[in-house]
């Protein structure tokens, strides 16, 4: 492992010695090796959370902790533990500093030296599953970051572009996929996901725990590793394949992925983005819809938690993606009161803007979709070769320049649906002298209507998303009001189960 | 001998796809499993999301023919999003190459049921879509089902137009339909024909299950341990 480079500067503590291991930090990984040691699960928990944040606070606001080989001797020199140790000590840097080039490429071989021991079957740890999942959520970003860093090109040193040419497999897209993949597959939980519907696996229950001795950091990798390939194919802008590989997480269901709320929100906000650049705005908008009214209710639980900017951040964004959304199909009954007032607030002059479909719409849809979109990457190799240019933007231009086409195609479309809004029937004639066009652009327009708001979903299935429908016989267009949902199979389904919960509470009563 | 090799070579494909999909050594496979898609009218878009995703990652390996076969394929699985899909893995210098440009087109011609336009500009390319077999009758289909989300009765010029059939062609086009998919002809005051499009819960709203309302048996399955 290449120690610390002291030379680079990563932080402005001049005084900063990477082999200066102070009282505190002793004491901290000793009581972490030992908690590790007896999984005690709760306490790791408290350290990592708790007691690793408050001294990052008071003493490493602006320099690394220090290096794995400094704190070894005070953990019988456990490699395991010294892997996990440096990439706390990566996401820090990364979090509070700017990664030097040089740590970038370590982070990765750090990465590949923990997830090779994990998939060798050896590791027989119980770790919180915050932990697990933040390891997997930085390894994407990290990618992520690395991806955008390597494709600014133009104002390089020499020194740097040699780097890039020597460690050209750090971050390569295989090697991440390849991973992601292989702690998946490793891990068997996809067929763990399966038994489970058949109640032979505990999985949700324990939430992801071993509690017969064993070790959860396996699945639980391989289980967020699900959730990282999403984001990945997200960033990639291969929607299809993200769905995919969640595809064995029910979504409509409480589960693992929500009791850790980065993975929820992650998980939500990658899905509803690609069921967005799918066409699949009703899913889309439930998704969203759902993850907002969470937000809105439990967000003054994580006000103290490190994550807690991320969660606002996220949020804001899934506020300007339903914006989009709902502009496209505008389905207000899906979303839920409270959200949808949060939304009148942030977004009300955007959202008639956009419904108008002219060119002002257009710059609009442009800056929320920039606003909430992921950071998309170009996975190819750098050429190093002169000129040097900064290609870092071309992912998100081509992902922006094809949902605005999109839009385009759908210009029309609001104009036949106010029309709808007021007449029941009306002929195709009528209809054209009142959208200015003539008969066979209106015929055009009606069945472009029609293709847009009816999805395929993935079994081929033609789904609608219209809210107001119609069909045409010969010359004339019938208007049909969709039939307001009421879910009354879920209603009675979620109060049995809550009345029979009451009752055997009530048998338990013993009166005297 | 070699169509029972051939066989076996596409069989492999898509596993490679299922279980090692981010393995470069895959490329030339899922390149030769494009043609196989073209020669034999089958047609998988994972395998071809895959190979684009590959290139992707190595653009001096793309092939731009292979690409365009890509494309048409996914053309032809519309209303299927697929040709979207393929576009949003390739890069914009790629797509704005004159047959890709051209197949933009058409799908944008699909895409906004402009049918008359769509089949001028395939005229004018019948090179480039001619080598794909199944082209005509897949994007007859296609027209076909958006007539049939938007008509009850659709006057025969608006699916002549939809179809590009006139004369003979089109009422040999309607036979077969009659017989076979529930068609019927009706006579509209005086003017020429009114094709009765059978009915779905698209045109006829009232065929509408309330789909929001059924639940599904994993939900039900919940309840069973409060039945008993």
């Amino acid at each position: 492992m290449a120690a610390y480079d002291a030379d680079s500067s990563a932080g402005g503590d001049l005084a900063y010695d990477p082999n200066f291991v102070p009282d505190s930090v002793k004491t901290f990984v000793v009581h972490l090796y030992r908690q590790i040691r007896e999984k005690n699960v709760y306490e790791i928990h408290q350290m990592y959370e708790g007691s690793f944040n408050r001294l990052t606070d008071r003493m490493f606001r602006e320099s690394p902790w220090p290096t794995a080989e400094a704190v070894e001797p005070y953990v019988d020199g456990d490699h395991v533990f010294c892997l996990l140790y440096r990439e706390m000590w990566f996401r820090h840097v990364y979090a509070r500093l700017t990664p030097t080039p040089k740590q970038r490429v370590e982070s990765w071989d750090n990465y590949c030296n923990l997830f090779g021991v994990v998939l060798h079957g050896v590791v027989n740890m119980q770790l919180p599953n915050q932990w697990l999942w933040d390891m997997v959520d930085e390894f994407v970003y990290q990618f992520q970051s690395y991806c955008q860093y390597r494709a600014k090109l133009k104002n390089k040193t020499e020194e740097e572009l040699q780097l890039l040419r020597n460690f050209d497999q750090a971050w390569n897209v295989y090697g991440v996929l390849n991973y992601l993949q292989a702690l998946v597959e490793k891990s068997n939980i996809i067929q763990i996901l399966e038994r489970e519907k058949e109640g032979l696996e505990q999985f949700t229950v324990d939430n992801g725990y071993d509690y017969q001795g064993g070790s959860n950091v396996l699945k639980m990798l391989g289980y967020y590793s699900m959730i990282g390939l999403l984001r990945v194919h997200c960033l990639l802008g291969d929607y299809r394949t993200g769905l995919k590989c969640m595809a064995p997480i029910d979504l409509s269901q409480q589960g693992v992925y929500t009791n850790v709320i980065g993975s929820h929100i992650s998980t939500i906000y990658h899905y509803g983005f690609a069921n967005l650049m799918l066409r699949r705005y009703g899913d889309a908008i439930r998704e969203f819809n759902k993850m907002l009214l969470y937000i809105l209710k439990y967000k003054q639980y994580h006000q103290k938690s490190p994550q807690y900017d991320q969660i606002l951040k996220k949020n804001e964004q899934m506020y300007a993606l339903l914006a989009v959304c709902l502009s496209l199909c505008p389905q207000q009954k899906l979303v839920d009161e409270n959200v949808s007032t949060q939304l009148k607030e942030k977004y009300n002059d955007k959202m008639t803007k956009m419904q108008r479909y002219d060119d002002e719409a257009s710059t609009v849809y442009d800056e929320l979709f920039s606003y909430g979109c992921p950071k998309f990457i170009t996975p190819s190799a750098p050429v190093l070769d002169e000129p040097l240019t900064n290609y870092n933007q071309e992912a998100y231009r081509l992902q922006l320049k094809m949902f605005l086409f999109e839009v385009k195609q759908q210009q029309l479309l609001a104009g036949i649906r106010s029309f709808l809004k007021i007449y029941s029937t009306i002929t195709v004639t009528k209809l054209a002298q009142f959208m200015d066009v003539d008969e066979a652009t209106l015929r055009t327009i009606l069945m472009t209507y029609k293709h847009k708001m009816h999805s395929t979903d993935n079994d081929g299935k033609i789904v609608s998303n219209a809210d107001i429908d119609f069909y045409v016989d010969d010359d004339t267009v019938h208007v049909v009001e969709a039939k307001p949902t009421k879910r009354f199979g879920d209603y009675f389904l979620r109060q049995i189960l809550k009345f029979e919960e009451m009752i055997s509470e009530l048998e338990k009563v013993q009166l005297d | 001998m070699a169509k029972e090799a051939q066989q076996q070579v596409s069989y492999t494909v898509e596993e490679l796809v299922a279980v090692n999909p981010y393995n470069p050594d895959i490329l030339a496979d899922l390149e030769n499993y494009v043609n196989e898609q073209v020669s034999s009218q089958k047609y998988s878009l994972d395998a071809n999301l895959c190979l684009l995703r590959l290139y992707q990652c190595e653009p001096e390996r793309m092939s731009p023919p292979i690409v365009a076969r890509i494309l048409i394929k996914a053309l032809m699985a519309m209303p299927a999003q697929d040709f979207s899909l393929c576009l949003f893995l390739i890069p914009e210098q790629v797509q704005s190459e004159e047959q890709f440009k051209t197949l933009i087109v058409l799908s944008h011609y699909l895409e906004t049921a402009r049918f008359r336009l769509f089949w001028d500009e395939v005229a004018k390319n019948c090179s480039l879509l001619e080598s794909v077999p199944g082209f005509q009758q897949a994007i007859e289909a296609y027209a076909v089902h958006v007539l049939s989300l938007t008509y009850q009765k659709v006057p025969r010029a608006v699916l002549a137009e939809a179809i590009n059939k006139e004369g003979l062609a089109l009422d040999q086009f309607l036979e077969y339909h009659v017989a076979n998919s529930g068609w019927a002809i009706e006579k509209s005051q005086g003017r020429s024909q009114l094709i009765v499009l059978p009915p779905n819960e698209f045109n006829h709203p009232e065929l509408k299950k309330n789909a929001s309302d059924s639940v599904s048996y994993e939900h039900v399955t919940r309840i069973f341990p409060v039945l008993s």
